[in-house]
């Protein structure tokens, strides 16, 4: 029993609590009841915290069990520590360019100090690169290639989609590349690039353009194939409109086809990027251009107790990055599809 | 005025498979400007191939099509088409829509603002103006067929030609939607052939119901001129005798012998 003291405390604290969630903004206002949207989308948290805990589990359970020459496979722990490690790495680098770079002003300051005209040199900061520079390297490898194979994808797939007779001619060279594996391009890609890329200019590496056009001719394919289905997959009627109107074939595509396919354009264009990813790995490994791939290969060459736990972490890194390039095209898609309704994955 | 648009031994040939298939022979029709012409039959007797000739979107491998004194060879705004599921594009507002078809039809021809008011007005004529800014998928069926008859009427057809334009409605809709095309008749008196399988919607719309007989080389069977004055009220000619009597040839007309042979 309450005696009425206690009780009136009470009631005074309910209205004070009251007031305050009056106060609050309804936005605020938190919903947790089964089914509500707030309390799906924390099951669902739940459940992939879940998940991750238990994969946790499982691989520091097998990795203790697998012995090999370079000592035990690492473990989760094992991999958080080598990801602090290559994380301060990288930091200490950052130091030592900026050391560097102070040394050298410093040194240039003097000499033109002593002699107005001396002939002062700056010279670029010439470090191994890190983990994080490889990674970058990797990301603007894989757009360069993308983006160029993307320049030729859409608008084959679009005259594909469109005319029966380009898609017959096209067709078989689309059947016969598709299945043709990186690995098998890149000689090619390396003698022809050596041979035709002859230039000055220190913007792009020999390696970068190799592995950026690998990356380009296995991405093509998805992009052109899904095109091509989107475009031939318009609506009869609505083509049919475009004809009565005497729409002039530009404006058709723009009007028409291109909104209509914008889905299936997409659709091929996450398969290209995931494909593009992949490759691009295989091909910095074999080409030995910078880059995740290359990390991985000389960190295998390498050899070292810590070696293995190193490429666990490029392992991972790759894989969630694969992941976060994917939800990017969704973003892009979301935001140029004119369906907003549409549930997209 | 006689003879505005006239079809003369229209036939057409489908190779499936190379198979050939012979779905329409011999069509003989002759429109007057301003009439109101309903065509009639049994599923796959060819109505819409008819249609899809005098729009444009097929080519008759006999006879032709000629609209004042032109013969037919391709789509155009001329024939403007009501299509059966409405044919909006879905990422297009109700306004643009029109605007697609009003900017490329009269395009060098009316200024901005004349399209503008244009569009305007022929939304207005079909009572959607309050819906201009919304997306097929966000109106009605019955909605979305009025701004495709909108469309249709921004061309400024020679011929407006509407298939089967109330099939997928409700019945309410559908007899409101045909109080307002016959109030727009009325209006612009404007040439249109519509395809329909409703003997009633046939009799109430039409100057003439031309009748057709079951495929394969399927034709005109008959063709019915309905004299009954206008404007026409719906409730009042239920109990007409020569309304009865126009539904009961049509019908006669569809049952007996022109009976689908499956």
């Amino acid at each position: 029993m309450l005696d009425s003291n206690k009780q009136t405390g009470f009631t005074a604290m309910a209205t004070r609590l009251n007031k305050l969630r009056s106060a609050m903004p309804v936005s605020l206002n938190i919903d947790l009841a089964p089914g509500s949207k707030l309390a799906t989308l924390m099951r669902a948290w739940l459940l992939s915290l879940v998940g991750l805990i238990v994969f946790a589990l499982l691989w520091q359970g097998a990795a203790n069990n697998i012995d090999t020459s370079l000592g035990k496979f690492p473990g989760p722990q094992e991999v958080l520590e080598q990801s602090k490690n290559l994380y301060s790495e990288y930091q200490r680098d950052q130091q030592n360019e900026r050391d560097f770079f102070a040394r050298q002003e410093a040194r240039n300051a003097d000499r033109l100090a002593s002699d107005p005209d001396a002939d002062v040199s700056i010279r670029p900061y010439t470090g191994r690169p890190t983990f994080v520079d490889q990674i970058g390297t990797s990301l603007l490898t894989v757009a360069f290639g993308f983006v160029i194979a993307m320049i030729v994808a859409i608008p084959l797939g679009i005259f594909c989609g469109l005319s029966q007779a380009v898609y017959s001619a096209i067709n078989p060279i689309v059947q016969i590349f598709k299945p043709v594996s990186p690995l098998a391009w890149l000689p090619l890609v390396t003698m022809v690039v050596s041979a035709l890329y002859v230039t000055e200019s220190t913007l792009f590496s020999k390696s970068f353009i190799t592995s950026g056009v690998t990356v380009a001719l296995c991405c093509l394919w998805p992009t052109v194939i899904n095109t091509t289905v989107g475009v031939a997959g318009v609506d009869k009627d609505l083509i049919n409109v475009s004809r009565v109107i005497r729409l002039p074939p530009l404006q058709h595509v723009k009007k028409i086809v291109l909104p209509s396919a914008i889905p299936m354009i997409f659709t091929g264009m996450r398969l290209s990027l995931a494909t593009g990813w992949m490759v691009l790995i295989a091909a910095e490994m074999l080409a030995q251009s910078p880059g995740l791939g290359k990390f991985i290969w000389d960190e295998f060459q390498n050899g070292s107790s810590d070696s293995m736990g190193r490429i666990m972490v490029a392992v991972l890194v790759i894989g969630i990055l694969g992941f976060i390039l994917d939800k990017l095209m969704l973003m892009v898609q979301r935001y140029v599809s004119w369906d907003k309704t549409n549930t997209l994955r | 005025m006689q003879n505005y648009l006239e079809l003369s031994n229209v036939g057409i040939e489908f190779k499936t498979n190379n198979v050939p298939f012979k779905a329409l022979d011999q069509v003989n029709l002759k429109v007057s400007k301003g009439e109101y012409i309903s065509l009639i039959g049994h599923s796959g007797c060819g109505k819409s191939t008819i249609l899809n000739i005098v729009a444009g979107l097929y080519q008759a491998t006999e006879g032709g099509v000629i609209l004042e004194g032109r013969q037919v060879d391709s789509p155009s705004p001329d024939r403007a088409v009501v299509f059966q599921n409405h044919a909006l594009l879905p990422w297009l507002t109700v306004y643009d829509n029109v605007a697609l078809a009003v900017k490329q039809v009269f395009k060098g021809k009316k200024s901005r603002a004349e399209m503008h008011d244009w569009i305007t007005h022929n939304l207005e004529l079909v009572h959607m103006t309050d819906a201009r800014d919304k997306r097929p998928h966000e109106i009605s069926g019955g909605m979305k067929q009025r701004v495709g008859i909108a469309r249709g009427l921004a061309m400024e057809p020679k011929v407006l030609l509407m298939d089967e334009p109330f099939g997928a409605l409700d019945a309410l809709t559908r007899a409101h939607l045909q109080e307002e095309v016959m109030r727009i008749h009325a209006t612009l008196n404007n040439t249109v052939i519509m395809i329909t399988h409703d003997v009633d919607e046939a009799v109430l719309l039409s100057d003439k119901i031309v009748m057709m007989t079951v495929g394969p080389s399927a034709t005109i069977g008959e063709v019915l001129h309905v004299e009954l004055p206008r404007p026409r009220d719906r409730l009042a000619l239920a109990k007409d005798a020569d309304y009865n009597n126009y539904r009961q040839a049509v019908l006669r007309f569809l049952y007996d012998g022109h009976q689908a042979t499956h």
